[in-house]
């Protein structure tokens, strides 16, 4: 009998040390599911980010490399030098890569590099137990923005997708979440077709992932659905901002 | 600008011959950001690298320039970067990693004058940050202090097979003055990357188990385990990689210690001693760290004084004191800033040294 539904070859049978109704084991197998079904298990090197996901290594079958807080672009950009025609891919989060990390995912997208980076946005400093976030809504309350993120001091949500659109070594940016089957599936041709862009050599390509923080939201995993659902996506709205094949 | 003649001479700058010997090692990914005193060795490599199929990318910040040497050693590729002082400050956190991650690389310091923006003139005020760490964590990067633009070359060639052996990042620590001089050097010591087999470098794991190149150890234990793999490896090397020049050491009364750019100026205070009734050597650390302790303890067991000469407040001195560990008195002459000490200045110093300790040891 054919299987029609198994783990993927490349996700690693483990137990996860994410938090329940964590939005990045659904983004790991994503991730795994693509490089099975394409058949790149041995080309691909990850890159694991300061923050919940260091441990990205623990799930995937494949070389990966952890880089300091922010610099994944950097790394991945020195690996994809050495190796040119291997998949170089880096995960990273909303901290990582839209604060500490702003100046190196600019410059890699400006300089075209052929790579994808899988950008995890839950609005929330995770792993150091929920402060606020560039992408941390207007009014969202965390632990440093107890009365709520205030525009006027905290400055507004800064949209990624929007920003690197703009930039012309940018090849295809979009945005996704994962709070249904369908946005799932949405995601996973999306972070497919950051993949196909690279190994077509067209440059660099973003994903940005809408993903749950049940923990540091202080909310159930069924508000955090909602939560990205009705609010998140105002600030954050799903989509195309840039295709190479010119579909947006 | 081909340089690729054995055993001729050319006429190169202190960073022209490092950028140079960097390629001839080997070496094909170089990511760097302007600093003076160490621009010739960026725009070197952006000459040379598309010559011989490598890459050379004036990068975003020095952070960036770091974290992708971080990434190329990582996928097995001999990798540098170079600055100076205020950049080497941002690089710190990269070198930290590097030595976590047990990366092999190599990072030229070319130093001027700080602390902050500082001036553009020599310095060697940046040897605590070198020697002692810089990052953060227990790590030591091996520091070659090179006296001249030949031997610069000669160091380069040796940095990237050291970093290589021992799976560590290496700190070329050279200052404004070897960075700007020209000399004659000759580019006729090769040493490939090929006599290293990184099994352990990411590559794509087709046909083999997959690796991972970390530096983090959440696990109870792990931590403690792999700094005391690290402190293994360091005295070994330690043991091993010690490298220093003695001249006139046997029979002096006073031994200067100084490196780089001061051991220069030092060499010329043998030559022109002012004070004939006493013999003056020179001990010359080229390993900065590892440090040549051992003979500066077998030194001071002999003569009347050491007498460290730095271009900075006074910080080799300290390890020159600890390797003395009180068998002789230490003196100390530095200058800060940019002030490059003169011969004149040196003798004074020896002269003074000698006569307060004629009363005391005669």
């Amino acid at each position: 009998m054919e299987a029609v539904y198994k783990t993927p070859e490349t996700l690693i049978d483990t137990p996860t040390h994410y938090c329940p109704g964590c939005g990045h084991g659904i983004i790991h197998r994503l991730i795994a599911e693509i490089i099975d079904e394409k058949d790149i298990k041995g080309q691909t090197i990850g890159i694991a980010p300061v923050g919940c996901a260091v441990l990205a290594y623990n799930y995937m079958d494949i070389d990966m490399c952890e880089a300091a807080h922010g610099r994944p672009p950097a790394v991945a950009t020195g690996i994809k030098r050495v190796h040119p025609d291997k998949i170089i891919f880096s995960y990273q989060g909303d901290g990582d890569l839209a604060a500490i990390g702003i100046a190196e995912i600019i410059h890699t997208a400006n300089r075209g590099e052929n790579i994808t980076v899988i950008f995890v946005n839950n609005a929330v400093y995770g792993m150091t137990n929920g402060q606020m976030a560039p992408t941390t809504l207007i009014n969202q309350k965390t632990l440093t923005t107890p009365q709520g993120r205030n525009e006027q001091s905290d400055g507004a949500p800064l949209r990624i997708c929007e920003l690197l659109s703009v930039i012309d070594g940018s090849r295809f940016i979009a945005r996704a979440s994962v709070t249904s089957p369908q946005n799932i599936i949405q995601t996973k041709q999306l972070i497919e077709k950051g993949f196909n862009t690279q190994i077509q050599k067209k440059g660099f390509s973003l994903i940005e992932v809408l993903s749950p923080c049940p923990v540091y939201w202080r909310m159930s995993s069924v508000e955090s659905i909602k939560f990205i659902d009705e609010e998140m996506i105002k600030a954050f709205p799903l989509g195309i901002f840039k295709d190479w094949e010119g579909r947006n | 600008m081909m340089l690729t003649d054995e055993n001729k001479k050319y006429l190169l700058t202190g960073n022209e011959a490092c950028a140079e010997a960097a390629i001839q090692a080997g070496c094909r990914f170089y990511y760097g950001y302007p600093i003076t005193p160490q621009n010739e060795i960026l725009t070197h490599m952006a000459i040379r690298m598309p010559q011989v199929g490598g890459t050379a990318i004036q990068v975003e910040s020095e952070l960036a320039a770091i974290n992708m040497v971080h990434g190329s050693a990582a996928a097995g590729a001999r990798a540098m970067t170079s600055s100076s002082s205020p950049g080497i400050s941002l690089k710190q956190e990269g070198i930290s990693y590097l030595a976590g991650s047990e990366l092999p690389s190599v990072i030229v310091n070319i130093q001027r004058g700080g602390p902050g923006l500082g001036d553009i003139s020599p310095s060697q005020a940046d040897y605590f940050q070198a020697v002692k760490g810089g990052g953060h964590g227990d790590y030591y990067t091996i520091v070659l202090a090179p006296g001249s633009v030949q031997e610069t070359a000669d160091l380069v060639y040796d940095a990237f097979d050291l970093a290589d052996r021992y799976r560590n990042p290496v700190m070329i620590l050279g200052d404004a003055q070897l960075g700007q001089m020209m000399e004659a050097v000759i580019f006729n010591k090769k040493c490939g990357p090929d006599s290293y087999k990184k099994e352990w470098a990411l590559t794509g794991a087709n046909g083999r188990k997959r690796n991972i190149i970390k530096s983090f150890y959440p696990v109870q234990g792990e931590l403690e385990e792999f700094n005391a793999k690290l402190q293994k490896k360091y005295n070994l090397i330690k043991s091993k990689e010690v490298r220093y020049e003695e001249i006139n050491t046997e029979d002096a009364d006073i031994v200067i210690v100084a490196y780089g750019t001061c051991a220069r100026i030092c060499k010329e205070v043998l030559m022109k001693n002012k004070t004939p009734n006493i013999k003056v050597g020179l001990l010359r650390p080229i390993t900065l760290w590892p440090y040549p302790s051992q003979i500066i303890q077998e030194i001071a067991g002999k003569v009347r004084a050491i007498l460290t000469v730095e271009m900075s407040a006074g910080q080799m001195v300290e390890d020159v004191r600890l390797s003395v560990l009180g068998r002789c008195p230490v003196h100390f002459y530095g200058r800060t800033g940019g002030g490059i000490p003169s011969p004149k200045d040196i003798i004074k110093k020896i002269t003074e040294i000698i006569s307060v300790n004629k009363k005391t040891i005669n």
